[in-house]
């Protein structure tokens, strides 16, 4: 099978019912996107398929065709960085920093379809990112202090 | 020799001072100064100063043995130690290092004491440093009880002063330059004209010579790391999704391990039918382990999809089967003398106030809880015929290499712990289960490294949980003030139990925690009793954030709560009148002032709560005010005040309080684990969601710096959270509820 993540393309040979995110995290190598429900309930292992963010726990990797994955190695690296992790850093959002993979995809993928959302937008988008830490609050000022960025760029 | 005794000798006089004198542990073992661990396998030009810092000519590493768990630790210590050593810790190598009997917690068991932490007497103090004995006998590295701060504030920058002037010395011998005149700035030593000496220029010449330990420690007002804003050292690994975590590593040749343990956590297996799960693909074994059974494949997803292909047949738990079994058996040793396991709080007298008129009587109930950190339990292990390799995120790293000795029969110096950042702990890594799962699995398959993932199902129904617990509480009012506060908690005994896992052996007496956070509160009630009633342990239970206090805090505040309001007296005015500590009496004004405190009542269908708790010696003051909405209850806004003493880092403290607060309200608003047929019930966050963004409320924190010693706030925040919210919805809506959590009687919106 032939997949692309982050521009390249890489040839895997798994079952079709392995989900995106164990082939990413141990086939691949790619460990920014992490595992913590499996059920769709925590977000921690949010990816963009074709620019969407997309839980990879639960797209088998034979239904993901020839759509092309990004994860948040894609997104920016610490010399490169895309304007939700310059923020996030700025927020000093991470405590433990295991969800927060997720949480940029989520945000980034929110403010790339809608450069200024609500209080309201940013919370539909963003509760099914589930923190055990608590960053919450910083999260909510990271998003909106990106919203800001983008607009006045 | 000469030189790692001076060294050793000075760097744990620091943590020990006040042993001298110390009686029942024996002064000569106490004092025996601990090797430096640094030493052992330095290389002809590298500098081990001190057990945490190491300089050789590529560079300087410092070790920073307490666990980062999330909480800031790795940065906290690297700040502390920078600070002194005069470098800029971001190019620095910060690492746990080896764990070892050098870096013991000495402030950990401080708390543990019979005296509240606001009682500065001598006598009370004392004790406080004589702690410091049985943790530095046990070796206790443990990363727990909000110490990393109290721990190594003295600590550490003691060891940066050190090697700094040791540097200075080597510097003068080099330059001819007396030490006195020199400076040192940014990893160099400057001399008066100007040129500098790079430490690792110096690195090899400091080996060599005598440590100079006649150090001072700067004034707050020199610092440059601490005391004011900074970014946290790891934040840019964090927001990059570049921070590898025990979960993320691999090592070559690795195999993929899932277990399936007997969900009646302690039960065996009876037997079991793999004949499904063997000819899966990518499965190399199947294996029986203690309690349950393990898949070896070449991937997570199908060693996980393999073990739940496993026909088990499981022994039955050994313990109430249902979680209104274990509820009874908690229930009925409360009031019961038989079962009383200790008395902290017995001031005027009770019996005789509580003989007649008009006594006010509340049972409370708090639930057994999982830790669920987003990073489920996992460890890598590589068993050779000579050495064991452990790669895991843990609390308690010299435990684990113990236990792997214990299971290896390898010596301690051929088992290696390498601890692992960690995506969040609470608690649950003062456990290790899936580590000697994983040491058990890879000594079946030798020479090969075995990476062992707990799925989330497996680590929610194989937790040890924060115990649950049952409060009676009675009292009386008189003239508009709390005359009466007598509290009896049941619960099953934590420490003992967790010390028996730890050390093989449990500890005899009382059992701290059952009381923790209630017999310790800085009030003066005219009849005031906390009694705490032990209950035996069935289910299997640990500490979680905030430990005792997590329960405790709901339980004192919310009795005191509701006998303020029974005497008609304003609920933040009361509890200042009662108070009798100036530190927390001043936190108690503080929130009063940020919140703009008017009362409860905030108009119809709003109102507001106050609760307060000094926990880990900080004494926090919390005020929520809530909404009765058409939807249920919505929180709309959360002020918070503190104090640590002095505030190291306040970036990282608002963080730490902003975590603490949401995990304790989270948990009190949906959070529950239940058993039925021996098995936890809640195995996935769908079950125990905790709090989303949408319903995270603005929190203001103010943290002030009157208290005498320096604290940690990881914790703090925790226990006053539930009392504040079921007291704020109290104001609102007129229900009290005494049962967490509180959506079983209410919703949220
Ligand atoms: S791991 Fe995919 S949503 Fe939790
Ligand atoms: S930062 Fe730890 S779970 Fe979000």
């Amino acid at each position: 099978m032939e997949i692309t993540v982050n521009d390249e393309s890489y040839t895997v040979d798994v079952e079709p019912e392995m989900p995106l995110l164990w082939v990413l995290r141990d086939e691949l190598g790619i460990t920014g996107p992490k595992y913590g429900c499996g059920i769709a309930q925590c977000g921690a292992c949010t990816v963009h398929v074709n620019g969407y963010a997309v839980r990879s726990c639960q797209l088998a990797i034979g239904d993901l065709g020839d759509s092309k994955v990004s994860t948040i190695e894609g997104l920016g690296s610490p010399e490169s960085l895309h304007i939700i992790q310059k923020t996030w850093i700025e927020h000093q959002v991470a405590q433990c920093g295991y969800c927060q993979s997720g949480q940029m995809m989520q945000a980034a993928s929110l403010l790339s379809t809608n450069p200024d959302p609500s209080d309201d937008q940013i919370d539909a988008a963003m509760s099914g990112n589930l923190c055990r830490c608590g960053t919450y609050p910083r999260i909510r000022s990271a998003i909106k202090a990106a919203a800001k960025k983008i607009q006045g760029s | 020799m000469g030189r790692l005794r001076t060294i050793t000798r000075r760097t744990f006089l620091i943590g020990s001072v006040a042993i001298v004198g110390g009686v029942a542990f024996g002064t000569y073992m106490a004092k025996r100064p601990i090797k430096n661990p640094l030493l052992a396998d330095l290389e002809e030009d590298e500098a081990a100063i001190t057990p945490y810092i190491k300089i050789d000519a590529s560079g300087i590493t410092l070790i920073t043995p307490r666990a980062d768990k999330g909480q800031g630790a790795y940065n906290m210590q690297a700040r502390l130690i920078a600070e002194e050593l005069d470098i800029d810790p971001v190019t620095a190598n910060i690492t746990p290092g080896l764990p070892g009997p050098a870096y013991y917690n000495g402030t950990v068991l401080e708390e543990s004491i019979p005296f509240p932490a606001y009682d500065h007497s001598a006598m009370a103090e004392n004790i406080r440093k004589f702690m410091h004995v049985p943790a530095k006998l046990f070796a206790m590295q443990i990363t727990g009880g909000s110490s990393t701060v109290p721990d190594g504030f003295v600590k550490l920058r003691m060891a940066g002063a050190i090697a700094r002037e040791t540097l200075k010395k080597a510097a003068a011998q080099r330059s001819g330059v007396a030490r006195d005149l020199l400076k040192t700035e940014d990893g160099s030593v400057v001399l008066p004209d100007g040129s500098r000496l790079a430490y690792t220029e110096l690195a090899a010449a400091a080996a060599k010579i005598e440590p100079v330990t006649d150090v001072q420690l700067r004034p707050s007002s020199e610092w440059k790391h601490l005391g004011k804003p900074t970014e946290r050292i790891d934040m840019p690994a964090k927001c990059t999704g570049t921070e590898k975590y025990g979960i993320d590593l691999r090592i070559d040749g690795m195999a993929h391990a899932a277990v399936r343990a007997n969900p009646g956590v302690g039960a065996g297996v009876e037997s079991f039918d793999a004949n499904e799960a063997e000819s899966m693909r990518g499965v190399q074994q199947v294996l029986a382990i203690k309690n349950g059974v393990a898949v070896i494949a070449d991937n997570t997803w199908r060693a996980w999809r393999a073990a739940d292909a496993i026909d088990i047949k499981w022994a039955v738990g050994p313990y109430p089967a249902s979680t209104a079994e274990i509820f009874n058996e908690i229930e009925n040793v409360v009031d019961v003398e038989a079962h009383r396991d200790h008395r902290q709080r017995d001031e005027g007298d009770v019996d005789e106030a509580l003989e007649d008129g008009e006594i006010f009587e509340a049972t409370y109930k708090v639930p057994y809880l999982a830790h669920a950190p987003m990073e489920p339990m996992n460890a890598i292990v590589l068993v050779t015929d000579d050495k064991c390799e452990i790669w895991t995120g843990t609390q308690i790293p010299l435990f684990v290499r113990d236990h792997a000795v214990k299971m290896t029969g390898l010596d301690a110096e051929n088992v290696f712990v390498y601890v692992q950042p960690m995506g969040g702990s609470f608690g649950h890594k003062l456990e290790n289960t899936h580590v000697l799962q994983a040491i058990e699995i890879a000594m079946a398959v030798k020479g090969t490294a075995v990476k062992l993932v707990w799925s989330r199902e497996e680590d929610m129904t194989h937790d040890y949980l924060r115990p649950g617990a049952v409060a009676k509480g009675r009292g009386k009012v008189a003239d508009g003030k709390v005359e009466t506060f007598d509290l009896s908690v049941g619960q099953s005994a934590l420490l003992p139990d967790w010390f028996g896992r730890l050390m093989g052996t449990g500890i005899p007496g009382p059992d701290a925690t059952i009381t923790t956070g209630s017999w310790d509160q800085p009030f003066d009630i005219p009849n005031y009793r906390v009694t705490g009633y032990r209950a035996p342990v069935m289910v299997p239970i640990s500490s979680w954030r905030s430990v005792g206090a997590s329960g405790n805090g709901f339980f004192h505040d919310s009795l005191l709560d509701e006998l303020i309001l029974k005497a008609g007296a304003d609920p933040l005015a009361e509890r200042i009148r009662l108070c009798l500590d100036d530190t927390s009496i001043k936190v108690l004004e503080k929130v009063g002032e940020i919140s703009g405190w008017d009362g409860s009542s905030m108009g119809e269908n709003r109102g507001r709560g106050v609760a307060f708790c000094m926990s880990f010696g900080v004494p926090t003051a919390i005020v929520s005010e809530v909404t009765r909405t058409e939807a249920g209850i919505r929180i709309d806004k959360v002020y918070v005040a503190v104090d640590v003493g002095e505030v190291l880092d306040p970036v990282n403290l608002e963080a730490q309080v902003f975590g603490g607060v949401i995990f304790g309200m989270a948990h009190a608003m949906n959070c529950e684990t239940t058993f039925e047929n021996h098995a936890a019930q809640q195995n996935n966050y769908h079950a125990f969601e905790g709090m989303r963004l949408y319903q995270v409320p603005e929190i203001e924190v103010v943290a002030l710096s009157n208290a005498k010693k320096i604290r940690g706030i990881g914790e703090p925040g925790v226990p006053p959270a539930a009392p504040s919210l079921g007291n704020a919805i109290y104001a609102a809506t007129g229900q009290r509820i005494r049962e967490l959590p509180f959506n079983k009687q209410i919703d949220f919106v």
